[in-house]
């Protein structure tokens, strides 16, 4: 290998690297995102290497370790090229077969294809899958093409073409003027217009500036950050290296969260490969440019998210924030001007370069520009990664690309934008998601968690697990939330112990938008969202927790009760087996009995019983 | 404790003398590398690299003191995460901390009396399909509930309750 001097030698490797790939070959792509590795694809992997060895197949099949196609609920995920065929929840075992059949005359197996739970129909083919039919993937498109660990894979599909771009034909004001006309806003979740941050930045005053990527998705239930840094790096170093050309910074920061080993690793490797082919270092492609790119760990703490905290913790002192003005833009790390993106809105960069400023700006709607990738997770069949255009609505994207509520249940709500966010009922359904709609319905786009809850939900729990979770976060420094939240948590707590009390509803909602008002940072001035949007949209759950002592969900536990049913029960005895309580009597093929005193409502009697006996009232 | 985790302030001269050479001088990764290897902070570490680094005990301390990855007490041998993200918490994963929780007779973020299991909880390791999820000792386990929390726990070695 030898360094890239100039736009001409990238093209020239791009060319002779496309030349080499025949169309017509077979290609493996095996998902190696942290689910599909948690559910065996490491091991499958191996298999398969040594399958394909020893049937001396190797120089037929290209295999692949992929980053994440989003498909999470279905690993490990398989797509065997060039028919596009797609297998999921692949095993070690079924890896001779796949060699000997599929790899070799391009059978299918039927048991790996995707089976169509509204029509019971077999899909054979990635693209004809409902999950994937809707979506309109920019980010997450290069992930199961490419191996996240090998430059060239990343270059042969025209990768750091768009740096090559700016740096042999653009001036930085025009990479400006560029992404400011396609509109790009920032997806870190507030939607700052990113061309004018940019600007901003460029225009500050100072000799060193520094451009950071936020890569700390502390949002519990989004992880599109997580499977862009591991699926295909280069593209936000890329972004990266462009933005710090454009406002004139020759360091950059990915800041990681230490919970993404993976991520951090992928990201560690293409750093060293961008700088041994020279798109990382001194005089970038010939141009002069310099820049390099370091990678920071965090180390378990949501409010690094925040972007003072962030820098804060980049320089090594506690993650607290601080108040803005100064933004970062006019004084950041160490004082100096520096710039800071979310991993997506780095990794939009390129392809804006690439398409123009008038092709991106035609997808989404009038005011949010481009596509947006959500984590669909929850109580919601297809769990997993989608991208789809800006002003696509809440039901196409949970009931047709997520594919419904599992198990018959009822749709009730969905919280955007984490702990931040709110939850949205079914009556706003057929809204067309972009930032002011979300906002205007007391949710947030954030960066575009989505957690789906079903009837067995309890809304007032489910504030109450947020608000538990910016408690434990809040850093301490300011009052309103350090204090306020506790205040809040507490009488959330209360209410699910059944302790509630008239005018509760009224106390959270003033404190509530009493912390919005006051606190210091967005983790504070969003924290009680969770509660204000379950009190605006189901304000009886509240009431039936506080007047009637009831949870109508069957979740609090101290409203609750386990019983089993008299009819029902066979007297197996797995309940009595898995009680951890001892709580439960009977004997063998006799009716059993649950001490209500011993009970501690753990529910694992329910969860055991095979006959549903157990029930809850 | 366990033997293999005694400070040794010659390996951390060496570990710092590394550093020295490396770019990345930043205390945080320090304290990183640090915990990683005895899995936990040492007093006589944060003296050390607070001598090291130039910067004041307090600063060191209120940094270990202030993110979750930091520990100052020794943590076990093995050590078991289980994700309380929105998803997993959707999905019930409380009930699997319980489950550990009266297995193996601590609470949450508590280490056992023989040093050999430390139970900690975190939100979100973004594998929110496979909830819930429970990393031991760095390794995934998607879909677990109460009673596969269970056999997790017999692969340990651990078998009904642990006293």
């Amino acid at each position: 290998m030898k360094t890239i001097r100039t736009p001409a030698e990238l093209e020239e490797l791009r060319g002779s690297l496309a030349r080499e790939q025949d169309p017509a070959r077979r290609v493996i792509s095996l998902c190696g995102g942290t689910g599909c590795r948690a559910l065996g694809s490491d091991s499958v992997f191996e298999a398969l290497v040594e399958r394909i060895e020893a049937e001396n197949m190797g120089n037929q099949v290209t295999l692949r370790m992929t980053g994440c196609p989003g498909f999470c609920e279905k690993g490990p995920l398989m797509v065997i090229q060039p028919e596009g065929i797609f297998y999921h929840g692949v095993k070690v075992d079924e890896v001779p077969e796949i060699v000997t059949r599929t790899l070799t005359t391009g059978e299918m197996i039927d048991s790996l294809l995707y089976v169509d739970p509204s029509t019971g129909e077999k899909i054979a083919y990635e693209r004809e899958i409902p999950f994937y039919k809707k979506q309109r993937p920019l980010l997450l498109e290069m992930n199961e093409k490419i191996d996240p660990t090998s430059i060239t894979d990343y270059i042969a599909l025209g990768g750091y073409g768009s740096l090559s771009k700016v740096l042999s034909q653009m001036t930085a004001e025009e990479v400006i003027d560029e992404v400011t006309e396609a509109k790009l806003r920032g997806r870190g979740g507030a939607g700052f217009p990113t061309g004018l941050k940019w600007r901003i930045s460029r225009e500050a005053p100072g000799d060193t500036k520094y451009v950071v990527c936020n890569a700390d998705e502390g949002d519990p239930g989004a992880f599109m950050d997580r499977a862009i840094l591991e699926g295909n790096p280069h593209r936000v170093l890329e972004g990266m290296v462009i933005g710090g050309y454009a406002i004139g910074a020759d360091e950059g920061f990915v800041y990681v969260r230490a919970e993404y080993p993976l991520a951090a690793k992928h990201l560690a490797i293409a750093i060293t490969q961008a700088r041994e082919y020279g798109l990382l270092g001194k005089d970038i492609l010939g141009s002069g440019f310099d820049f390099d790119v370091q990678i920071r760990l965090g180390a378990g703490a949501f409010v690094c998210g925040e972007e003072t905290a962030l820098m804060a913790s980049i320089e090594g002192r506690t993650g607290e924030p601080r108040p803005r003005p100064p933004y970062p833009s006019q004084s950041g790390l160490w004082g100096k001007p520096t710039n800071i993106n979310n991993v997506k809105t780095w990794g939009n960069v390129p392809i804006i370069i690439e398409n123009g400023a008038d092709w991106y700006a035609e997808l989404g709607t009038e005011g949010s520009k481009g596509t947006k990738i959500f984590s669909v997770v929850g109580k919601i069949n297809n769990t997993g990664l989608v991208e789809v255009p800006m002003g696509t609505t809440l039901r196409q994207l949970i009931f047709d690309v997520g594919g419904g509520i599992p198990n018959d249940k009822e749709f009730k709500a969905v919280q955007i934008g984490g702990p931040s966010g709110g939850c949205i009922p079914k009556e706003h359904l057929d809204t067309p998601i972009d930032y002011e709609s979300l906002t205007e319905l007391g949710a947030m786009m954030g960066s575009g968690g989505m957690v789906v809850t079903d009837e067995d939900t309890c809304m007032v729990d489910f504030a109450r697990f947020f608000m538990n979770f910016v408690q434990d976060e809040s850093c301490g420094k300011c009052v309103p939330c350090r204090l306020g939240t506790r205040a809040m948590l507490e009488v959330l707590t209360r209410i699910t112990e059944g302790k509630g009390q008239e005018g509760d509803m009224k106390y959270l909602a003033e404190l509530g938008q009493q912390i919005r008002a006051s606190s210091l940072c967005g983790l504070g001035q969003t924290a009680p969202n969770p509660v204000l949007s379950t009190l605006r949209y189901f304000p009886d759950e509240y009431e039936a927790h506080i007047r009637d002592k009831s949870c109508p969900a069957h979740v609090c536990r101290p409203l609750i009760q386990y019983f089993i049913d008299v009819e029902t029960c066979n007297g197996c005895g797995r309940c009595l087996r898995t009680c951890p309580a001892e709580a439960i009597s009977g004997a063998k093929k006799e009716r059993h009995v649950i001490d209500q005193d011993l009970c501690i409502k753990c529910g694992s009697c329910q969860e055991v019983c095979r006959f549903d006996a157990v029930i809850v009232e | 404790m366990n033997s293999e985790q005694a400070f040794d302030a010659s390996e951390l001269a060496d570990l710092l003398g590394d550093k020295q050479d490396g770019e990345d001088k930043s205390l945080m990764s320090i304290l990183e590398d640090v915990q990683a290897r005895y899995r936990y902070l040492p007093k006589d570490a944060l003296i050390l690299i607070s001598e090291w680094m130039g910067v004041p005990l307090s600063q060191t301390y209120s940094v270990a003191t202030f993110y979750n990855a930091f520990s100052l007490k020794p943590k076990g041998r093995h050590i078991i995460n289980v994700c309380l993200g929105t998803a997993c918490n959707v999905r019930g994963s409380r009930k699997v901390v319980e489950r550990i929780a009266d297995r193996l007779g601590i609470e949450p973020g508590e280490t056992t009396q023989d040093g050999e299991f430390t139970l900690e909880t975190l939100n979100c390791v973004g594998a929110c399909a496979l909830g819930p999820v429970a990393i031991i000792d760095g390794t995934h386990f998607g879909r677990v509930n109460a009673a596969g929390a269970d056999k997790l726990l017999k692969k340990l070695g651990v078998e009904g309750r642990k006293e």
